[in-house]
């Protein structure tokens, strides 16, 4: 309490205000109003800063805690950019386990199963589990070569499906064999929520960095959209905000959701221009076998080839061209960013409704002021699946490597089938002429 | 009917879940017993009247199923079907009767309506490439087909906007709940019927293999417990003892081994099912592989000296029976438990009442979930590789310099197999 008594002393008619948005007990905070500066910050943050700004204190303080530490996120985004795909992907890795690790902790202060040791140890072991399935089958198809020569890893790869289902048919027996009379439902609750919470978290997770593997490109761009309309939108409903939007969130307001979209857009049409000029984003990931190493280096697809455009004659007299010069995968950015606007907030929507049910006010306090990992991250899992479906369904088609593989545990026969007939569709579009060449 | 406020999340909130005691009494369930049955046994003793009940409705199960049998691959399909419908509405029930949700109408149009998607999603993936053929001949279909994921996906979406447009102030607590029900409730029934088809498409041997052997394992295990059952097995069934156990896991290995022994005979059974465009139907013919072909085995000297002969002609396959009827005993009743610990959470006796004497169509199938998963798992592990057609779809979508690259790759790859003579020319 002496962060409020610092405070009372700075700002006296605030006093109250701010005394009443400090008081929190653990993990939840009372209060009656929906402001989000009631966050429990820890302490000595906001008293520091409160010192250094004492005369911008009043409406602005929340707007700097939150400014500060978006600006302290995403330098450490770029830093993490720079340091390349691979940590890039033990980052995912970490804040999908945070992520897990918040919900599972509410899960238990909502059934106060704490009760049951048991617990814990089965939902750590079955996210285990689903991380290794999930793991062993990306590791498969990138790292293939790396995979045949290491005789052990040859094997777990082959039987992989089977040995994943044998771990986690164990942790199902575990459970069964756990269940104790007078707390059958609360075990029943904990396993469905415990199986809820991987698909959410795990499987989106995984997308994610299949679309990393794609390119950084895919990554950064959609990532950005929403944060971009996260805060665009927020701006926008700070200076110009007056119809509320849904009842589920009453901060958020239609000309926030409709500036957002439109900023968003533009941004991501930016932000795409400057990103396709360079290889080390829009490269598949590959893993090099005799470097031991990742590298991010080929011939740019024709996504990223710079192309001239006829404008729609209704924008040629607002634009002033005939013609304009831009990537394909522009255009590709403006689905993403729609979506990102558009349908991103939902995910948000679900999970303000999701803390209203169970009535707390942020997933954790990792970060101060903006709540736990996941509150920053709800926008973000519809966006991983959408982009990877966007993908897999217009963009690229299947991996030729992971083909080849598949092809190569066939029965002879079946080979012989398949590769005549692709000869024969080669042949028909002229790929390939009749007679055979080398 | 809302706007009688009483705060169901609240009242929620206010249910003591440390334990047990606060669900609702489930009101008895009704016997659905036949009149004419209830007449034929009433001179006979509650014992003994159970035991009629349950066998007269097992063999018409039985029959019934062989009766599919002979009807086909594709009215067992629908059969599956209907089970997971079925199933899925068995449990939603009861969902809501734990949730007092009858309250909240859209719920019910939401469930079946998540329910429709996931299904037209695997549908779409594993029949689209059974009937390739069929597919190709028809233009609508085939843009369905290409954005088969982009289409599911946003058919899903659609659903999760409505759920979160539907959310109602203190009701929150009570709708996601249901929509968690729901979804493990489709991760549950819905993904294992589909893996229960994949198996079916593989050879009807692997659908009646596993099946069979669930369902003598629970037979012999209920008879040997009650005429040998002394030791209780698990707190959570009570009526399950060790020699119950021991006994069905004999008796199925050795059922397994003879009924594969059968089955394997037929071309029927063993051949994987595939579509015939021209006369537009299942057809099931084919070079039996080697797994269904006699081979010699020596017996072990051990078995020797018991059995009398130095070598048995076996199908490779009963090998496989055995692995998996040792599955059904030993990790099957596993899921059987999960169902009972699940109708104790809940104080409910039964799934429902469909079958007289033997609850819902759930009760049945408690034990089957784990194996279908089990079988599709041990096919694609030990059995076979991937699907040859879906293989070669993937392969004509790819571009085209992406395609030449890959024949090249093949080519040089067969050719030092001997598989293809370098001279070969189409």
């Amino acid at each position: 309490m002496l962060s409020a008594l610092t405070l009372q002393m700075l700002q006296p008619g605030l006093g109250q205000r701010l005394e009443l948005s400090l008081r929190c007990r653990g993990d939840t905070c009372l209060d009656g109003v929906q402001r989000r500066e009631q966050s429990c910050c820890p302490a000595s943050f906001v008293s520091t800063l409160s010192n250094l700004f004492p005369s911008l204190w009043p409406r602005w303080k929340n707007w700097w805690v939150r400014g500060i530490l978006t600006l302290a996120m995403i330098t450490f985004f770029f830093i993490i950019i720079y340091l390349g795909p691979m940590v890039l992907m033990m980052i995912v890795m970490c804040v999908q386990i945070k992520c897990f690790h918040e919900i599972i902790t509410i899960g238990y202060n909502v059934y106060h199963s704490y009760d049951l040791p048991w617990f814990r140890t089965l939902s750590w072991y079955f996210l285990l589990c689903v991380n290794y399935f999930f793991y062993g089958e990306t590791v498969t198809d990138y790292f293939f070569t790396l995979v045949q020569r290491e005789e052990p890893l040859r094997i777990l790869s082959k039987y992989h499906r089977f040995i994943s289902f044998a771990l986690y048919l164990t942790g199902f027996c575990m459970f069964v064999l756990s269940l104790v009379k007078k707390h059958y439902r609360l075990q029943f609750y904990m396993f469905g929520w415990t199986h809820v919470t991987l698909l959410i978290v795990v499987t989106q997770s995984h997308l994610i960095i299949h679309n990393l593997f794609e390119g950084m490109i895919w990554f950064i761009v959609p990532i950005s959209c929403v944060i971009c309309n996260d805060i665009m939108a927020y701006m926008f409903g700070f200076f110009f905000g007056r119809t509320p939007l849904i009842k589920l969130s009453p901060k958020k307001t239609w000309e926030g959701f409709i500036g957002g979209f439109f900023a968003t857009v533009l941004f991501g049409l930016l932000l795409s221009y400057v990103m396709s000029g360079y290889r080390c984003f829009t490269c598949p990931v590959e893993f090099n076998n005799d470097t031991n190493s990742f590298t991010v280096d080929c011939e740019p697809s024709e996504l990223f080839q710079l192309q001239e455009y006829n404008i729609p004659v209704v924008l040629q007299s607002v634009v002033g061209w005939k013609t304009v010069r831009m990537y394909p995968f522009q255009i590709h950015s403006i689905a993403l960013s729609t979506f990102a606007s558009l349908i991103g907030p939902f995910g948000g929507f679900f999970a303000s409704g999701f803390k209203r049910a169970f009535k707390i006010k942020d997933f954790a306090n990792t970060i101060p002021g903006h709540g736990g990992i996941m509150d920053r991250f709800d926008c973000q899992y519809l966006m991983a699946t959408f982009v990877n479906v966007y993908i897999a369904s217009f963009i690229r088609g299947p991996n030729p490597s992971k083909l080849i593989q598949q092809f190569l545990t066939l029965r002879p026969d079946q080979q012989l089938h398949i590769f005549n007939t692709l000869k024969a569709h080669l042949v028909d579009k002229g790929m390939l002429a009749s007679l055979e060449d080398a | 009917f809302l706007s009688q406020e009483v705060d169901l999340d609240e009242r929620f909130g206010e249910l003591d879940l440390r334990n047990d005691s606060d669900i609702p009494d489930v009101p008895p369930s009704t016997d659905s017993t036949p009149e004419i049955l209830k007449r034929a046994l009433s001179g006979l003793s509650a014992r003994w009247k159970n035991w009629w009940i349950r066998g007269i409705l097992t063999l018409a199960m039985i029959s019934m199923f062989f009766l599919i049998i002979y009807l086909g691959s594709f009215m067992l399909m629908l059969l599956v079907l209907s089970i997971q419908v079925k199933c899925f509405h068995e449990i939603i029930t009861i969902g809501y009767r734990v949730y007092h949700s009858y309250d909240l109408p859209w719920f019910r149009s939401l469930s079946w309506y998540f329910l429709l998607c996931v299904n037209y999603f695997f549908y779409g993936e594993t029949v689209a490439d059974y009937f390739a053929t069929f597919v190709q001949r028809r233009e609508q279909l085939q843009f369905l087909i290409r954005y088969h994921r982009f289409i599911s996906f946003a058919l899903y979406l659609a659903g999760f906007c409505m759920f979160v447009l539907s959310l109602v102030k203190k009701h929150y607590r009570l709708q996601f709940y249901m929509f968690a029900w729901t979804h493990v409730t489709l991760l549950i029934t819905v993904t294992q019927s589909h893996l229960v088809i994949q198996n079916l498409f593989e050879g009807m041997i692997w659908f009646l293999v596993p099946i069979s052997s669930v369902i003598c394992n629970d037979i012999t295990a209920y008879i040997f417990g009650f005429f040998f059952g002394r030791t209780p097995l698990i707190k959570l069934s009570p009526k399950k003892t060790w020699e119950g156990f021991i006994g069905g896991f004999f008796s199925t290995v050795v059922f397994g081994f003879i009924f594969s022994y059968f089955l394997a005979q037929h071309q029927y059974f063993v051949c994987p099912v595939e579509y015939n465009s021209e006369t537009n139907r299942f057809v099931t013919e084919c070079e039996p592989s080697e797994l269904f072909r006699m081979k010699k085995y020596s017996v072990p000297p051990l078995l020797q000296a018991v059995l009398g002969w130095e070598s048995v002609n076996m199908y490779p396959f009963q090998m496989h029976s055995i692995a998996l009827a040792t599955f059904a005993s030993l990790i099957g009743p596993f899921g059987g438990f999960f169902a009972s610990g699940f109708k104790r959470a809940f104080k409910i006796k039964d799934f429902a009442d469909t079958i007289p004497g033997h609850g819902g169509i759930m009760d049945r199938f408690d034990c089957q979930y784990l194996m279908a998963t089990f079988v599709h798992v041990y096919i694609t592990s030990f059995i076979r590789g991937p699907n040859p057609s879906k293989l070669l779809k993937q392969l004509l979508i790819l571009q085209p310099d992406q395609q030449l690259d890959v024949y090249k790759t093949l080519k040089s790859h067969l050719v030092e197999k001997g598989i293809l003579q370098p001279s070969l020319r189409g």
